[in-house]
């Protein structure tokens, strides 16, 4: 069933073809859970078809008609126990999965900090390590886990990239960390996938991955023909509209983490953590996910 | 003046909006008029007046909350209509932005809270005090007050759309996207008024039925003797109490920050936005259980008799039920798995909102014995009952798919969701509830509902029903987010979206035929004069159809859980249908009050003034609210008795003397 799940549906099925590590990891949980809860619900339905035609009230139905038998042990202690053990099955590979999606897929490659921070309605991509920046999309190299740090400086709103992996929430006053890869070039679909209003619908933005070489290139051009990220040029993407892509040679030191602080991260240390991940290129942070 | 007149218009009337406002006004008024007409032209008014709006019998309240629950079920339907016209085609024009956010916030606040709540207090009242022997339910006059409750608080939130605008920020309404500083206008406040004014009524109905049935059962009906639609009340009641009040503070701290400036929700003064999203979902994910239960418990009457058989496993599926209200506690936090919650937390809710499969699982199994060796006949209830079995293992199935918490990063606020959870909402209560309704109309009115075009209306909804959701799950796979009110050409979303909206209007087809079969039955439907139409096994179908005002003239003694199949068996039946004149006493029942409904009134005015900070009437309203209740406090004589005569005189005329 899975596998005619897989092979019936085309490129288009984002979630199905998934291009990294963590979005793989996804996958299979899914298709371990279809086939676990199939195991149930397919016999099921059949003897549901089977119960409804053979006891049909018809004059010559010859089926047996026991109407006050309404009791059996035996019966009731299997179907108490099957969904048990289908649930303590599902719940290991969950937990574990849960757990591993903390840790950064790939363990022997520096991985690269990429500061997100949700507005209306665009996504700004602040690259703290090569000190360039972008809206509405966003450039990484293949093969390197990025750790995404993300936040909001507008409503709640969620970091989805369906073919990379799952989602993420953006809290405005947090920063939190989701781990994905792409082991592909390409160009993938990203988007806001909480309602922040009426710019919603055009919520979205582009991950493009490619070579290492080629990410390098393109840091270098940017630095090099861009223009820079002013905090005036910040204020001015902060107001709701929306509009295409951009790049920056350059942005304000510690934007991210002043904007976390004045939205509220002041009040949770705890979460300002993240704002601080890769300011001096260091894997010191711990995620959430 | 005009100035002055055209800012009106456009403020509050938003004339400038569009032929939606202006179609929608014309509806309102065309409606207003006509009822206003009919009853004036029939002389209804004080019929109106004196045997409806002052009733405090729970069978009118019952048949109240029913019209209401059709009406808004007809709203939000309309709604959706609209929306899934917009996604039928992409970069569709046919809605603007804030029109499609508005109509999704509406949608799903009509169906959740003024649809599926009043359909089941319309089971409540219709059905568990003549389940119990009772003659009408603990605080009768607290019931009319919990109608009238609601039954503004969702005018309150119908009007919005026509006068100031309708709330646009999701049905969950999540901060810090619902305050101020992103949202000014009055849309918000009216969800958060009407919300708090209907869910006042739910509390004090929770609380009504838990009473009514722990207190005023019949001689001999022990817990465990209980039919099983009265003990999904017992389980949904004892929700709503434990729930609701997690709501009423979410709104309550909203609403003070909207009106006062507080920050009990905004980051800047260290409050914190993550604090409402758990108070409404643990709420939130109670609130699917308190409609799904009674549904359950309708189900498991509808397959006992039309199977002719005892239902099978009581002991079971009262224990599933029980249980399915004690783990519904535990599982609030799988709506925001990717809210950054850690591993650890993240595992605990996954793996406790996976075991509600297990209940759940063992109800169907259950349902599936009762008809395994019995007979069953096809009749309207059954149908839905049928229809809801597979529909609900499947949605049960992608339920605990979205259970799976790193799977759940991946379907979260996607089309997944969506087809998940109107699968389950749909095949469950609405299913549910529409067996319901088709089980009890007879009690109700005294005749049955036509059965061929009720036919027609329910193929046309299953199938309809598929149609419109499996694409959905197709389309989540393909990355397509909820709330979007348009989507590029490019993702290859188009024909899905299309089918889907094909299959809505399917869906509103079948549900104008169950219209139409109301209306038709009026006239040409089966009547019922045994008041036992489908061969009950409880005790409500021992009485008359319609039932009279007083339910039992003599109270019955329980000594089975299918006391009035059993009776039927043994010969005994006439023991509940003829009387002995010296047996019938008189009768102690509440008097009618019109304060109710006026309470309800005075909270609309309230809420209204708050809505747009008019204060003065806002306090006009809350007078009205204090008053009613200073009334009630010195209200002394609001019993009366039936003379026994009278009782025996009624009895006789419907043959049971």
């Amino acid at each position: 069933m899975a596998a005619a799940l897989l092979s019936g549906c085309g490129p288009q099925y984002l979630v199905l073809h998934p291009v990294g590590p963590a979005g793989r990891q996804e996958l299979n949980l899914i298709i371990i859970s279809v086939i676990l809860i199939a195991i149930v619900i397919v016999p099921t339905i059949a003897i549901f078809f089977f119960v409804i035609f053979r006891y049909r009230n018809t004059p010559g139905n010859k089926a047996k008609y026991t109407p006050e038998w309404s009791e059996s042990k035996t019966l009731e202690i299997v179907w108490w126990s099957i969904p048990i053990i289908i649930v303590g099955f599902l719940s290991a590979f969950t937990a574990k999965t849960t757990f591993a999606l903390t840790r950064p897929p790939e363990q022997n490659v520096t991985p690269i900090t990429i500061h997100v921070t949700s507005l209306d309605w665009k996504w700004l991509f602040q690259y703290p390590g090569q000190g360039v920046a972008t809206v509405n999309y966003c450039e990484i190299p293949t093969g390197v886990p990025i750790q995404f740090v993300l936040t909001s400086d507008a409503p709640m709103n969620s970091f989805w990239v369906p073919q990379l992996g799952g989602q993420e929430y953006t809290m405005p006053g947090m920063a939190m960390g989701l781990w994905l890869q792409a082991d592909k070039s390409g160009t993938y679909y990203g988007h806001g996938a909480n309602f922040t209003g009426s710019g919603f619908a055009h919520d979205n933005f582009n991950v493009i991955a490619t070579s290492d070489a080629q990410f390098n290139q393109w840091v270098k051009d940017t630095k090099s023909t861009a223009p820079a990220l002013t905090l005036t040029g910040y204020n001015h993407l902060k107001q709701p509209s929306t509009m295409g892509t951009a790049s920056y040679s350059s942005f304000p030191p510690g934007l991210f983490h002043n904007v976390v602080w004045a939205d509220g991260g002041q009040y949770m240390p705890k979460t300002m953590q993240g704002a601080n991940a890769g300011m001096n290129d260091t894997n010191s942070t711990s995620s959430n996910h | 003046m005009p100035e002055a007149l055209k800012h009106f218009t456009d403020t509050y009337l938003m004339w400038n909006e569009g032929y939606l406002i202006w179609i929608s006004d014309i509806l309102i008024a065309l409606t207003s008029i006509g009822i206003v007409a009919t009853l004036t032209y029939f002389k209804k008014w004080k019929w109106l007046w004196k045997e409806w709006l002052t009733t405090v019998d729970h069978k009118k309240i019952g048949i109240m909350y029913m019209i209401a629950a059709l009406l808004m079920m007809f709203r939000g339907g309309a709604d959706a209509m609209l929306l899934r016209t917009q996604l039928a085609s992409p970069n569709s024009k046919f809605l603007t932005p804030d029109h499609y956010d508005q109509i999704f916030t509406t949608h799903g606040t009509i169906m959740i809270l003024f649809m599926a709540m009043p359909l089941i207090f319309a089971m409540f009242n219709i059905a568990v005090p003549l389940q119990i022997g009772a003659r009408d339910v603990a605080f009768p006059y607290l019931n009319a007050v919990s109608f009238w409750l609601f039954f503004f608080g969702a005018m309150l939130f119908n009007i919005s759309f026509v006068f100031g605008g309708s709330p646009d920020a999701g049905w969950v309404s999540y901060p810090p996207l619902t305050e101020l500083g992103f949202d000014k206008g009055p849309g918000e406040n009216f969800y958060l008024l009407s919300l708090q004014i209907s869910g006042i009524g739910s509390i004090a109905t929770g609380i009504n039925f838990l009473a009514t049935i722990l207190k005023m059962r019949a001689p001999g009906m022990k817990l465990m003797k209980m039919p099983l639609f009265t003990w999904s009340v017992v389980a949904a009641s004892i929700v709503i109490i434990f729930a609701f009040p997690a709501l009423t503070i979410a709104l309550a701290l909203l609403m003070l920050d909207r009106i006062v400036g507080t920050h009990f929700f905004t980051m800047l003064h260290g409050g914190d936005p993550m604090m409402y999203v758990n108070l409404f979902w643990i709420w939130g994910h109670p609130e699917v259980y308190i409609v799904v239960l009674p549904a359950f418990g309708i189900f498991s009457e509808v397959v006992a008799t039309f199977a002719r058989k005892r239902i099978f496993g009581y002991n079971s599926m009262v224990a599933s039920l029980l249980l399915i209200s004690v783990i519904s506690y535990f599982v609030w936090a799988h709506h925001f798995f990717t809210m950054g919650a850690g591993a650890d937390v993240n595992t605990f809710f996954a793996v406790a909102s996976m075991m509600v499969a297990i209940p759940t699982g063992v109800k169907v199994f259950n349902w599936l014995f009762t008809m395994y060796r019995g007979r069953i006949s096809f009749e309207l209830p059954m149908l839905w009952t049928l229809a809801f079995v597979p529909n609900f293992i499947i949605g049960g199935a992608t339920g605990v798919m979205l259970a799976v918490a790193p799977a759940d990063y991946q379907y979260h606020n996607s089309y997944f969701l969506i087809a998940h959870f109107h699968q389950v909402l749909i095949a469950g209560p609405v299913f549910g509830l529409l067996a319901g309704m088709y089980y009890w109309w007879p009690k109700m009115f005294g005749f049955k509902l036509d059965e061929r075009i009720g036919r027609i209306a329910f193929w046309l909804f299953n199938i309809g029903f598929y149609v419109c959701f499996m694409p959905q799950y197709a389309l989540g796979f393909k990355g397509m987010q909820r709330r979007m009110y348009t989507y590029p050409a490019g993702m290859g979303w188009h024909t899905l979206n299309l089918i889907s909206t094909i299959g809505a209007y399917v869906m509103g087809l079948g549900f104008l035929f169950i219209v139409v079969q109301i209306v038709y039955s009026m006239k040409h439907g089966e009547r019922d004069v045994t008041g036992d139409p489908w061969n009950g096994r409880t005790l409500e179908w021992s009485l008359p159809s319609p039932v009279p005002h007083y339910n039992f003239a003599v109270i019955p003694q329980v000594t089975d859980r299918d006391m009035w199949w059993l009776m039927k068996q043994e010969g005994r039946a006439d023991e509940l249908r003829k009387f002995d004149a010296a047996a019938i006493h008189d009768i102690h029942m509440p008097k009618n009050s019109g304060r109710p409904f006026l309470m309800g009134l005075a909270f609309f005015v309230a809420g209204f003034g708050f809505v747009f900070n008019w204060y003065v009437l806002a306090v006009i309203g809350l007078v009205g609210v204090a008053l009613t209740m200073i009334l009630r406090a010195f209200e002394w004589d609001d019993e009366y008795h039936i003379p026994a005569e009278e009782v025996l005189e009624a009895e006789a005329a419907l043959g049971r003397v």
